[in-house]
């Protein structure tokens, strides 16, 4: 089996800033990444793209660049559009490239796989012609592609804000905002406001974004609920309720977003431990200061590990990387702690936003926990809101024996879209405030293979 | 009428693909899924249980809902590919049903 001393898995900015800082240190160190360019979710396509849509997307966009070429001029190895499907806690890695399953190990690992955006099952969701706002954005950075006819926007978090104001620039007409954060966030969000302003560009940001979009004439909607996307066999109109009143869009694209997450799947998989974030509504694992997970030879930083945003992530991998060249014999204990204190102090003073943003963007209880019963929570297996109340009260005490009854999470997304909802309705309707019966049980692979692909890995690891 | 339409830009380069045996263009770099939304298709593939048409919906390869075959294999994910010049692509309407 390949072996490596260092491997780094996720190119955005958290892996970019680990394995470049752990290369410097002289370390061997490889990173892997299932896109096809390094960046990662914010910085995705930077570099490759034509200079007119980098200035759409902005000066926060452009950094990107910078952390790129220090990754490239790095001594760090770099495997893309190669997938992960194993993670074990003896630091064995199943990847997956161009249709080949294969395995390799390491000494060390870090995992920077970021954020996915929080999968919130509503009415119509499976419709062609709703997407995640985050697809739109992907659409737009990495293809240059834009909405024609106009677009809805719909949902809770910065991102939505951010999109609205690159289409904004792209010349795209948008029809409205839909924003469905509860009244009373505002409240909530306030005692955070002192904190916040420490780190207070990305609410001046915030308010400017929202300002030019209202002065451009794009229709804001806040307070919204009930909300459904409709159409026969493709999407035709949004439907919402809004000051008491019934309202409704024709439009033939919503993008909808409702925050983002930690994909845990992958430390999860791994034996991490994962405690339930009541702030951010996720599991995330368990990480001390300097990233390490409680699997030994396993640290865990950026998105994944708790939402901090891109440039607490690239501190986080930092910080990481020297942890990295400490374990690994390249550092002492306070040679590490000199080099990453500034990174240390760095990313406190940028997460000091957090608490503010959190409140404010906490997404409505009722809308992850409550969908009606007709609502699709199961893409895959098409199991929906109904099923899954029924199982609870026939005696299914558990996301894991929903799971078994109904086939909820056993399609091929192996439950990233419905992980989340289906363990939220549990709780609301076992009355259980804490998520104690916790997520699916995670096992490999975390992304299906083929009978062929499983019978190929097993040839290569016969020694004969 | 496409839902999306492409932003103009100066230098885009071109590769010519086959959408269920229909010869079109993609930009180069462009994810499979993409060049499909871009060549004005609504959906790529039929859910194998109730048959109700399904499109891209995440394009970060967690969803799993862009499904279709390319150059003869089913089931590819196809906001994870990139577009090659030949590259057959078919969607996957009222098949993979062994796929669950
Ligand atoms: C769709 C989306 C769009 C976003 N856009 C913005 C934005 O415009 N501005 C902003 O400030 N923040 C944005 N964010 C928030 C984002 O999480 C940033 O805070 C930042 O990108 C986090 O950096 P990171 O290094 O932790 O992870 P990421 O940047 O998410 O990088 C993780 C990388 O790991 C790879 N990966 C994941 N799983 C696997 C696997 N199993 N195998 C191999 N590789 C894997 C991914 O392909 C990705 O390249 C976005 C988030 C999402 C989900
Ligand atoms: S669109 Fe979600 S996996 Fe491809």
């Amino acid at each position: 089996m390949e072996r490596h001393e260092l491997i780094v898995i996720g190119g955005g900015p958290s892996g970019l800033a680990a394995a470049t800082t752990a290369a410097n240190a002289g370390i061997e160190c490889l990173l892997i990444d299932e896109q096809a360019n390094p960046g990662g979710q914010i910085y995705r396509a930077v570099g490759t793209i034509p200079e007119q849509r980098a200035s759409l997307l902005g000066p926060d966009y452009n950094y990107g660049r910078k952390l790129v070429d220090q990754f490239n001029q790095s001594s760090a190895s770099y495997l893309p559009g190669t997938t992960l499907w194993n993670l074990n806690s003896q630091r064995e890695i199943g990847i997956l490239r161009d249709g080949q399953a294969s395995l390799i190990s390491a000494d060390r690992i870090i995992i920077a796989t970021g954020a996915m955006e929080r999968p919130v099952p509503f009415p119509g969701w499976t419709l062609p012609g709703v997407m995640s706002a985050g697809a739109g954005q992907i659409l737009l950075k990495s293809s240059g592609l834009v909405p024609a006819q106009g677009v809805v926007l719909a949902g809770v978090g910065p991102l939505l804000l951010l999109l609205a104001w690159q289409y904004l620039h792209a010349g795209v007409k948008i029809h409205a905002i839909l924003d469905m954060s509860p009244s009373g966030n505002i409240w909530r969000a306030l005692p955070h406001l002192p904190g916040a302003l420490l780190a207070h560009h990305y609410i001046l940001k915030g308010l400017r974004y929202q300002m030019q979009l209202k002065m451009a004439g794009v229709k804001f909607f806040s307070g919204v609920t009930e909300f459904h996307a409709v159409g026969g066999d493709l999407l035709e109109a949004v439907e919402f309720t809004h000051r008491g009143g019934r309202k409704r869009i024709d439009t033939h694209l919503l993008l909808s977003h409702f925050g983002v997450i930690p994909d845990s799947h992958l430390s999860r998989c791994a034996g991490c431990d994962h405690t339930w974030d009541a702030n951010q509504l996720c599991w995330r694992p368990v990480a001390d200061k300097w990233g390490n997970s409680s699997v030994d030879g396993i640290a865990i930083v950026g998105d994944g590990s708790g939402i901090g945003g891109a440039v607490a992530a690239r501190h986080a991998g930092r910080i990481a990387g020297f942890e990295a060249a400490r374990a690994l014999g390249r550092m002492d204990e306070k040679q590490r702690d000199d080099a990453a204190r500034e990174d240390q102090g760095w990313m406190r003073d940028d997460l000091r936003v957090r608490p503010f943003l959190e409140a404010r963007f906490h997404p409505p209880a009722e809308l992850l926990s409550a969908p009606p019963d007709e609502t699709v929570v199961c893409r895959c297996e098409e199991i929906n809101a109904g099923a899954i109340r029924t199982a609870i009260h026939a005696g299914h005490k558990d996301a894991n024996q929903v799971k078994f009854l109904t086939r909820c999470g056993m399609g091929p997304c192996q439950g990233r879209q419905c992980d989340n909802a289906v363990s939220q309705i549990v709780a609301r309707e076992l009355g259980d405030k804490k998520m104690i019966s916790g997520g699916y049980r995670i096992r490999p692979p975390i992304r299906p293979l083929t009978i062929e692909q499983l019978a190929a890995l097993d040839e290569g690891a016969d020694p004969k | 009428m496409p839902v999306f339409r492409r932003l103009e830009e100066a230098d885009i380069r071109w590769v010519e693909i086959q959408i269920d045996g229909q010869t079109t263009q993609a930009r180069e770099g462009d994810s499979v899924a993409a060049a499909l939304l871009a060549a004005g298709l609504r959906s790529c593939r039929t859910s194998p249980i109730s048959g109700a048409p399904r499109a891209p919906f995440c394009m970060m390869g967690v969803c799993y809902e862009c499904l279709v075959e390319v150059d003869g294999i089913p089931n590819r994910q196809s906001c994870q590919i990139t577009v090659q010049e030949g590259m057959q692509i078919r969607r996957q309407i009222g098949t993979a049903k062994g796929y669950r």
